[in-house]
């Protein structure tokens, strides 16, 4: 009965071409499907499949549905912990808060479409992370983004930038939801592959949680909000096209934030009524991804007719319902007989809810044209039998010819200039330029703004705060992918404590050149190693995530870029600690191994590549220290929590000089530094490499804090409970400038309101030209 | 004193009002949907900010025909407190109640920073507890924030001492004529401005140098109300 109403299909449906034609002129390979895969396509239908059941297959076995290269290496992150309410596999993972209350968050890049078309890829990257949200059931309190671009010299980059900070901000700002925080990277390996990563956070309590699940034999599926359009047909397939310029524009979709708040509200007020089953967002491959994965988690099935969608367009065949990625839509399964409560609370925002079709309990995802079966695929064929591929992972050779030496830098005759060259790099300046285009502020619960090493936002209604970041750095994972990638992971975190959070849990955004190539694909799995092991030590399981592959252009590959997201818990909101120095007077400590920090050299560093971009990829990174992180984070975090910390911020880009300058330009306070080594040198000077190590080096984890001279008894009590390194090393001052001095030399004796010039306005400049 | 915020669809910022209502003044508030056709007992209206029905077409060119806004008028006509905040301030210049219109930025950029204002007239219904000449600092984050009116209105405001708030010298972040801020009617009793004071209430949040704009309200009203009942 199947086989004869297909046939009735093929015959209303002529414009299409046959299953024949699809296998005879090869036409799913146009879709991205290999010959092996078609061929396996054909074997789980017993038949061939037609044009829409071809495309259907394809976006679903695409990589970035599938996630057939990764999801092997994917497992070896830790998923559980007593906070962790909701694991990956859903739309976002969510974490308690305790009281009662719950955080969903997630992160998700959208980089190939912002390639091309740079404000509608961006904007559309944060629409589509805040309904990974909402459809949890959370309201959406803050976004976060991490970008990557290349050097701000090249005119086509400044372009990208300016329009994805733009679209960021255009979405972001009219749908009503923050945007806190985030980070941007300036290096040429990005210059063909700008990347765009969106973070979203949401608050609900804990009875609130929403699944995409399509249960209940009988029961309702409706797709809600805009209309289906022939916009980001195969969007999913071009994400993992080495060149997505050659790829069709019609595959970038285009936002509407306006009809996304509207449909927010609406489906917060709908989960509300209980009468929702399930409800699940469409992104990626729109209605066929969607539908195929609710059917997935409940073990259903699906009927659903396209001629019942509300289209855009006249016209629009099957196929292109199917695989349309229009904007701000979702899928929803309600309880039976509750089709009128959607309906009702839909028209109230203007929206439409439409019912397309059922549940089935006999596991097939059945699409009909006006009542005529137009595809018919098992579920289990699209989602478990999707491809899963063990790709071959190769030591790249350019890791065995770093060298093991410290580079050999001439010491510079004035540390001042130095420095302000540092701040006004664009990866280390300012980056108000950005932010300062970006609501922060709207639902006034945003207590640290952008610019501070993490964002505070606060939770309605209690004394509690989270904390939010995003971190990555690529160069560090490329010279080594494990010791990056725990870099990467303990950084974010540190961010975290230094703002006084107790770091909860992680979402991940994998972004990593051509995983075809076994150097490629050893980056990768060996910064999930390092990164799996992070969150490991410092009990922060990974709760979702995205990877992002095929981010290369003309056979070169972006740096293996691992971005972490990551949620952290303030219990009172008058302990939550910023990184701007205070009051004069307070006293100035170094945190962590300094003595280290003299002799891991600049290898990795930002201030290598100033210096010599050539030999910035030829030094070995400094090792990490992973048992030191997990106690300097325990430390921190009990001084936090003791109100010791006057201010606290991490070194990072730039080193510890950048550190200094930082807290001092955005507290408006000069300080005293001095360093004493002459005692453990035993009278032997400082060399010139020590001394570039000490103050530009980024390879041990440092972190700068302030606190009121009546608080050194117990920081000291506590350092030598947690075994930390803690140094005095200075004053804050009530004069403006910053003076430093190692063994009663002076090296630095700044100006902070000059030094404030070249780091506030660098990005600004170069977007003038 | 019974306070209503409107929503319009798309309205973001409505809830920062209410809370900022509660959190300042604590009078009794209550959201009220853009269909409502009557705001009578209603004493104090807030119309919010964000971006109604998306601000296509032109910001606020749309919300002013909804049917709230007749009501919005009526109200404004018998004398009571209108505050429009932002998208709100541009609903109610193309709605007339008004003078000028908001154009983009000049820097064609939307923008979020804390501003610093000088109150120009402080005794209006809105800014009597604020001193003439003050300095305060609240937050701005708009694309199309930019003032104008024609040399005659803007002589007119003035003179008039409608202009209530203006960024201060060399703070002007849109390119606002006269480096308006934030003006009233002539009959004072609908203000419209583009800083946000619903988010500057609490020094947490940065700043909270917008209480006074809630309080002035209250004050004046309880003033006019104890003269009704005597």
């Amino acid at each position: 009965m199947r086989q004869s109403s297909l046939n009735e299909n093929e015959a209303l449906t002529t414009a299409l071409p046959s299953p024949e034609m699809v296998r005879e002129q090869k036409i799913y390979r146009t879709f991205g499907l290999t010959d092996a895969e078609y061929a396996r396509a054909v074997e789980l239908l017993a038949r061939e499949p037609n044009y829409v059941e071809t495309g259907i297959f394809s976006v679903m076995w695409s990589e970035h549905c599938s996630y057939k290269s990764s999801r092997k290496v994917l497992r070896r992150f830790p998923t559980q912990g007593p906070q962790v309410l909701q694991g990956p596999g859903e739309n976002a993972g969510i974490v308690d808060i305790g009281d009662g209350l719950a955080v969903a968050f997630k992160i998700e890049s959208h980089n190939h479409p912002t390639a091309i078309e740079p404000y509608q890829g961006a904007a559309t990257g944060v629409g589509g992370i805040i309904r990974d949200v909402f459809t949890m059931g959370a309201r959406p309190i803050a976004l976060l983004n991490s970008l990557r671009f290349g050097e701000l010299d090249h005119a086509h980059t400044r372009y990208l930038f300016a329009e994805s900070v733009a679209g960021i901000g255009g979405y972001g700002n009219c749908i009503g939801i923050p945007t806190v925080g985030g980070e941007v990277v300036f290096d040429n390996r990005y210059q063909q592959n700008p990347l765009v990563n969106a973070m979203c956070v949401g608050i609900m309590t804990h009875d609130q949680i929403a699944t995409g699940s399509a249960s209940g034999v009988g029961n309702p599926v409706l797709i809600v909000g805009a209309r289906t359009g022939r916009d980001g047909i195969h969007g999913a397939t071009f994400a993992s096209a080495e060149d997505p310029h050659a790829k069709e524009r019609s595959a970038v979709q285009v936002g509407d934030p306006f009809m996304e708040k509207l449909l927010l509200e609406a489906c917060l007020e709908l989960i509300a009524t209980g009468q929702v089953v399930g409800i699940q967002d469409m992104g990626a491959a729109g209605l066929t991804s969607s539908s195929a994965e609710m059917a997935s988690r409940a073990g259903s099935g699906l009927t659903l007719d396209v001629a019942l969608v509300p289209c855009r367009e006249t016209g629009m065949n099957p196929y292109e319902i199917m695989l349309s990625e229009s904007q701000e839509r979702m899928l929803v399964v309600m309880r039976q007989g509750a089709e009128e409560v959607a309906k009702k609370i839909f028209e109230k925002w203007d929206l439409q809810a439409t019912v397309i079709g059922r549940v089935t309990d006999d596991g097939m995802l059945r699409v009909l044209e006006g009542g005529v079966v137009a595809a018919e695929i098992p579920v289990s064929a699209l989602v478990d039998e999707a491809p899963l591929l063990d790709r071959l992972a190769l030591r790249p050779a350019y890791l065995d010819e770093l060298r093991e030496d410290a580079p050999v830098l001439a010491q510079p005759s004035d540390f001042v200039a130095e420095l302000a060259e540092l701040l006004a790099r664009p990866t280390i300046a300012s980056k108000q330029w950005v932010y300062d285009q970006y609501d922060s502020m709207v639902r006034t619960e945003t207590f640290v703004r952008p610019g501070s090493d993490a964002a505070v936002v606060g939770i309605p209604g209690t004394k509690k705060a989270i904390a939010l970041v995003t971190d990555g750095n690529g160069r560090q994972v490329y010279l080594d992918p494990y010791e990056g990638g725990l870099r990467a992971v303990a950084e974010a975190a540190r961010n975290l404590v230094c703002s006084g959070a107790r770091p909860l849990a992680v979402t991940d955004c994998l972004n990593y050149g051509n995983p075809e190539k076994p150097e490629v694909f050893y980056q990768f799995e060996r910064s999930v190693d390092g990164l799996a092991t992070a969150c490991e030590a410092l009990q922060t399981p990974v709760i979702s995530g995205n990877v992002s592959l095929y981010n290369e252009s003309n056979g070169v590959d972006i740096y293996p870029t691992p971005v972490i997201g990551m949620v952290g818990l303030i219990e009172d909101r008058e302990r939550i600690v910023t990184s701007e120095w205070k009051m004069p007077g307070d006293e100035i400590y170094v945190v962590g191994a300094l003595s280290h920090a003299l002799l891991a050299g600049v290898g990795g560093s930002e201030y290598l590549a100033l210096r010599q971009p050539d030999a910035s990829l030829k030094y070995r990174l400094p090792t990490f220290d992973l048992e030191q992180e997990v106690r300097l984070q325990q430390y921190l975090l009990a001084c936090a929590q003791q109100g010791l910390l006057q201010s606290a911020h991490d070194v990072s880009d730039g080193g510890l000089l950048v550190t200094f300058a930082e807290s001092a330009i955005t507290g408006g306070r000069g300080a005293e530094v001095q360093f004493d080594f002459a005692v453990q040198r035993e009278g032997r000077a400082i060399e010139s490499d020590e001394l570039l190590s000490l103050f530009f080096g980024e390879g041990v984890s440092l972190v700068v804090i302030t606190a009121k001279p009546e608080s050194a008894g117990a920081l000291s009590r506590l350092a030598n409970e947690h075994q930390v390194a803690l140094t005095r090393v200075g004053v804050v001052a009530s004069t403006p400038f910053l003076r430093v001095s190692v063994d009663r030399q002076l090296y630095v004796h700044a100006d902070i309101w000059q030094l404030q010039a070249a780091w506030r306005g660098a990005i600004a400049s170069w977007m003038k030209h | 004193m019974k306070c209503a915020v409107i929503q319009f669809p798309g309205s973001n910022c409505d809830f920062d009002a209410v809370k900022a209502i509660e959190a300042t003044i604590a009078q009794p508030v209550d959201l009220v949907w853009h269909t409502a056709t009557d705001l009578s007992q209603y004493d104090f209206i807030v119309v919010p900010g964000g971006f109604s029905y998306g601000d296509y077409l032109r910001a606020g060119a749309i919300a002013r025909f909804a049917a709230v806004m007749k009501e919005v008028e009526r109200a404004a006509a018998d004398g009571r407190f209108v505050l429009g905040i932002c998208n709100g301030f541009q609903v109610l210049t193309e709605a007339g109640l008004l003078p000028g219109a908001l154009r983009r930025n000049e820097s064609l950029q939307f923008r979020c920073e804390l501003t610093e204002l000088v109150v120009a007239n402080a005794a209006t219904a809105f800014t009597r507890h604020y001193q003439e000449g003050e300095r305060i600092v609240i937050p701005i984050a708009h694309g199309e924030g930019n003032y104008y009116a024609d040399e005659q209105t803007l002589r007119r405001l003035q003179t008039n001492g409608q202009i209530v708030f203006r960024y201060a010298q060399g703070c002007n972040p849109n390119g606002s004529i006269d480096d308006i801020a934030g003006i009233v009617n002539e009959r004072g009793n609908v203000l419209g401005m583009m800083p946000h004071p619903e988010r500057a209430i609490h020094s947490r949040l940065g700043s909270e140098d917008g209480t006074k704009v809630f309080t002035s309200i209250l004050q004046v009203w309880r003033e006019t109300h104890a003269a009704i009942q005597s």
